[in-house]
């Protein structure tokens, strides 16, 4: 049963890695990451690691997926781009060198431990209460030093991601339409009933509705 | 299972991560690809706790993954600065860090 399950989940999750290298469109390939992630908890829960498991779902497929696609929408997806000759021969070539060393630096060491099935069963292994008291018994600092990790890297990212000054005037003059339509055509200005003000010279409509009377006081005057 | 087929599977993850990497050119995706490589560590550091029976190793997975949303968070943030400037979602004409 156990065999049967790891096997579903490491396809699943090669498949995923898979498709975040090779499919082109990057919110495709964010979709794939999220499969990817969602095989490799069901391995995490295979290994007893419960709350890493849990913690893979909420904090990676929940939180950090929504940031992806968040910002895959912005920026906008189509990445056409092939990359470089020779690195798209070598990139693969290393990779499979990579995996070829890294199989038998680990299978092949001969450690007798990597063989086996690993430690008995020890009761409450992984769970959160375990967990938390080590986090907080024997790696506070770790942990402390997270936390003030994950501030730096907010506001970090609100630096950055920050809408700068200069630029911001430019995109208002760009999106500006200098033209005012005539009167009676629709406008928002119609629609919520403005009057002439005081100073401004009385429009004159170009097209006068039918059945309408001309007052001064009626006339409406157009806007944006 | 044996302790070895799970990291055969995070040894294949990792260098999938890595040759991604290597082949695309929008940033975006490279971000992904390191997303990869750190649960590919992230999967053999929790199959040695298991191995061990300890959970010295589960807690520097979940470290690891405070670290990699740190990265993303910061990295999406430079995104979103390159678009702002209109620069080029392209990191080989992107060689030099500059404000």
């Amino acid at each position: 049963m156990s065999a049967v399950l790891f096997f579903i989940a490491a396809i699943g999750a090669i498949t995923g890695a898979i498709g975040v290298v090779l499919l082109r469109n990057p919110f495709y390939s964010v979709l794939a990451l999220a499969v990817h992630l969602v095989s490799l908890a069901a391995l995490f829960l295979l290994l007893r690691a419960e709350f890493v498991a849990a913690a893979q779902v909420v904090v990676y497929a929940g939180a950090v997926m929504v940031l992806y696609v968040f910002v895959v929408a912005y920026v906008g997806g189509g990445e056409q781009l092939a990359s470089g000759a020779v690195l798209r021969v070598l990139g693969p070539l290393f990779a499979l060198a990579l995996a070829v060393e890294l199989c038998i630096a680990m299978l092949g060491a001969g450690l007798k431990g990597v063989s086996s099935r690993g430690a008995p069963f020890i009761p409450g292994f992984g769970t959160p209460r375990h967990i938390g008291q080590l986090f907080l018994t024997q790696y506070l600092f770790p942990f402390e030093a997270a936390s003030v990790l994950l501030l730096v890297a907010a506001m970090g990212a609100v630096v950055l991601a920050r809408r700068r000054r200069g630029l911001e005037a430019e995109e208002q003059t760009a999106f500006r339409i200098e033209a005012p339509r005539p009167a009676y055509t629709g406008t928002m200005a119609e629609a919520a009933g403005v009057r002439p003000r005081a100073g401004d010279e009385p429009l004159t409509p170009e097209v006068e509705p039918v059945g309408t009377t001309t007052h001064d006081a009626t006339r409406q005057q157009g806007g944006w | 299972m044996a302790i070895g087929w799970y990291l055969t599977v995070s040894a294949i993850i990792f260098c999938i991560g890595a040759g991604g990497v290597l082949v695309r050119r929008n940033p975006l995706v490279i971000l992904l690809c390191l997303e990869l490589m750190l649960n590919g560590a992230n999967l053999s550091l929790v199959a040695f706790a298991r191995m061990w029976g300890g959970e010295d190793g589960q807690i520097f997975a979940l470290i690891v993954m405070v670290v990699a949303a740190c990265e993303v968070t910061v990295g999406l943030g430079i995104v979103v600065a390159m678009y702002r400037r209109r620069l080029p979602f392209d990191v080989d004409e992107l060689h030099e860090l500059q404000g």
